[in-house]
């Protein structure tokens, strides 16, 4: 049986106690796109400023559990500073780290993560991930992945919405 | 196999007399235990539960989260395995034997099971649901639909499950219905000071019995008397009280009464709904099939008498028997003896999370109280996110619900968008209690 030590890794509860670039940006020109975990009530705001296809700056707000909050936390650090191509990978390569595990179980896939994963042979490699890949062992812990994955699925829908709204 | 609970005379007080616990308030009329009655002894009783065992494989578990779903005890699954391994076939249909021993089974369960909360008439007023969201469902779309059109008015409460919300939302957006809602009051009980004003031209007043998030046990006295002053009709809601306390439906004074199998030591895909024979008569029915109707013609049809009008299809008829037999498991323990359990061990548990934990356990419902308050216990800690809390909890094998508990507008009005759930049921011992609450200070250590 997964032990506590597999979810609540140090870097998590660091990134729990201390959310990095929490807060709010102002719209426009920023772009704010809202995410629910219906499960447990979470939510999750991000706040998006992609110019000249770089997302140069990212602030979450909202409120959730640790897996949530510091899945978030982690993310926006990641993410800045990024081209929107090299979040959409990384976004890829989350959530396929969450999702092979997650066939691995055994447990039902609920059919939406791994969606971004066709045909994607660009995806990084975990140990590439840096503090993300503490987020692995969250896998052990089926009912948690959704947690995990919120603010992920938050951010792609934003980039979808603006490169929508820029199309 | 007996069907009998091992109900083990405890006459050993001192060992019980923990603190203020052992203490009893008086208590109303209707929910006073009957005096001499011995208290139960919790710890025998889980012997009649497989899953509570010590030796279940993977290990104990100390299970709060009954207002879930109750566990089952071997009588209620050894009915079902029984019923299915010797009398198995469709009711109201065969001619031979084994089809008449099942017809006869599913109608005696649905005789005792509206015996069990004072039906009048339990033959034709009791029909079987899938669930109380069912149950719920039936009204809003057989009486409702029929009765209710724009303009006209149906009360609720802001600490509704959503089983009693959505369905008459939809009903709001179908017919232009209008819904007003009773606020939460003074410690965690319904604002009764304005009902008259409120259902004022309502036709229909539908609000739980006991609320699942805060263990209020509503005063429907009040909500009733005012209803009928205006002409409304009320549906309860009982799933969460018809398990804990003895509820006679006809004393209540409501019209509709809704429950559900397995919060109630029942299996799960049986619900009830109860309502006055003369309301039920004029409804329409509700889904249509096989079973609902006297007469099937290529233009038309004619609805089935009651209650079979209102229970299209094969009905659940393992489920109907194990629920009677969870009926019988709960009348031979004596729901006064559940309720005086439940109410001691809810004082000893608000006690012992306020004096390990202080202000860094909030809890989210009514002061301890025999009468106002049910053994359904949800808390905050301080700075850890519910769903947090709840896993660590599960690594000691402590099962609790974490979540908006299927009450959004609720958690809206307490400003928290999730809280942990402890609910207490016959089973449960201060044991479990003091593992819940020394679990509750690993929680605190690992993310203070």
């Amino acid at each position: 049986m997964a032990g506590l030590e597999d979810l609540y890794r140090e870097i998590i509860l660091d990134h729990y106690r201390s959310p990095r670039n929490r807060g709010e940006l102002p719209i426009p020109p920023a772009h704010r796109v809202e995410g629910f975990n219906p499960l447990c009530g979470d939510e999750i705001v991000v706040y998006l400023d992609v110019e000249d296809g770089v997302v140069s700056d990212l602030k979450i707000s909202g409120q959730g559990c640790s897996i949530s909050q510091s899945s978030a936390s982690m993310m926006s650090a990641a993410a800045k500073g990024r081209t929107v191509a090299e979040v959409r990978t990384l976004v890829r390569s989350f959530k396929s780290m969450m999702s092979i595990h997650e066939s691995q179980l055994g447990t039902d896939g609920d059919g939406e993560e791994g969606e971004d994963d066709d045909g994607s042979d660009d995806l990084l490699d975990p140990s590439s991930l840096g503090e993300l890949a503490a987020l692995a062992g969250v896998v052990k812990f089926p009912v948690r992945i959704k947690c995990a994955t919120l603010s992920w699925n938050t951010l792609s829908q934003g980039l979808d919405e603006v490169e929508s709204a820029e199309s | 196999m007996s069907a009998e609970p091992k109900i083990v005379l405890d006459t050993d007080v001192k060992r019980r007399s923990t603190g203020s616990t052992g203490e009893r308030s008086p208590r109303r009329a209707g929910v006073v235990p009957a005096a001499g009655h011995a208290d139960l002894d919790p710890r025998a009783l889980r012997a009649d539960f497989p899953l509570l065992s010590s030796d279940r494989p993977g290990g104990r578990v100390v299970y709060l989260d009954s207002a879930a779903s109750a566990q089952h005890p071997r009588s209620v699954l050894d009915a079902m395995d029984r019923y299915y391994e010797t009398t198995h076939a469709n009711v109201h249909r065969g001619v031979y034997a084994i089809a008449e021993e099942a017809t006869r089974l599913y109608e005696s369960a649905r005789v005792a099971v509206g015996r069990f909360v004072g039906a009048p008439r339990p033959a034709t007023e009791i029909v079987f649901t899938k669930n109380v969201t069912e149950a719920i469902n039936l009204v809003a779309y057989s009486w409702a639909r029929h009765e209710l059109g724009a303009g006209d008015v149906v009360v609720l409460t802001e600490i509704e499950h959503h089983a009693n919300l959505v369905p008459w939302l939809m009903l709001a957006q179908d017919r232009g219905v209008e819904l007003r809602y009773l606020r939460l009051g003074a410690d965690y009980q319904l604002d009764v000071s304005d009902i008259d004003r409120l259902v004022d031209g309502a036709k229909l007043v539908a609000l739980t019995c006991a609320s699942n998030v805060l263990g209020t046990v509503v005063d429907l006295a009040p909500v009733v008397a005012a209803a009928k002053r205006a002409g409304a009709l009320v549906l309860a809601d009982g799933a969460q009280l018809v398990p804990h306390r003895p509820v006679d439906v006809a004393a209540l004074g409501v019209d509709f009464f809704g429950f559900t199998g397995h919060k109630m030591l029942g299996p799960t895909g049986i619900g009830v709904l109860w309502a006055r024979e003369e309301i039920l008569e004029v409804m329409p029915p509700f889904l249509g099939g096989g079973e609902m109707i006297r007469d099937v013609r290529l233009d038309g049809f004619t609805p089935n008498e009651l209650p079979w009008k209102f229970e299209a299809g094969t009905p659940p008829i393992a489920e109907a028997v194990g629920l009677g037999a969870a009926v019988d498991y709960l009348s031979a323990v004596g729901l006064e003896r559940v309720h005086a359990h439940e109410s001691a061990l809810t004082a000893y548990a608000l006690d012992r999370l306020a004096s390990e934990h202080g202000d860094d356990v909030t809890v989210f419902g009514p002061a301890a109280d025999p009468v106002r308050r049910s053994g359904v216990i949800s808390f905050a800690v301080r700075d850890v996110h519910p769903h947090d809390v709840a896993q660590v909890l599960d690594t000691r094998g402590i099962c609790v619900r974490a979540g908006h508990h299927c009450a959004k507008p609720l958690m809206r009005c307490l400003g928290v968008p999730a809280t942990t759930r402890a609910s207490l049921y016959l089973y449960n011992d201060e044991e479990d209690v003091d593992e819940l609450v020394d679990a509750l200070r690993d929680v605190r250590r690992l993310f203070g």
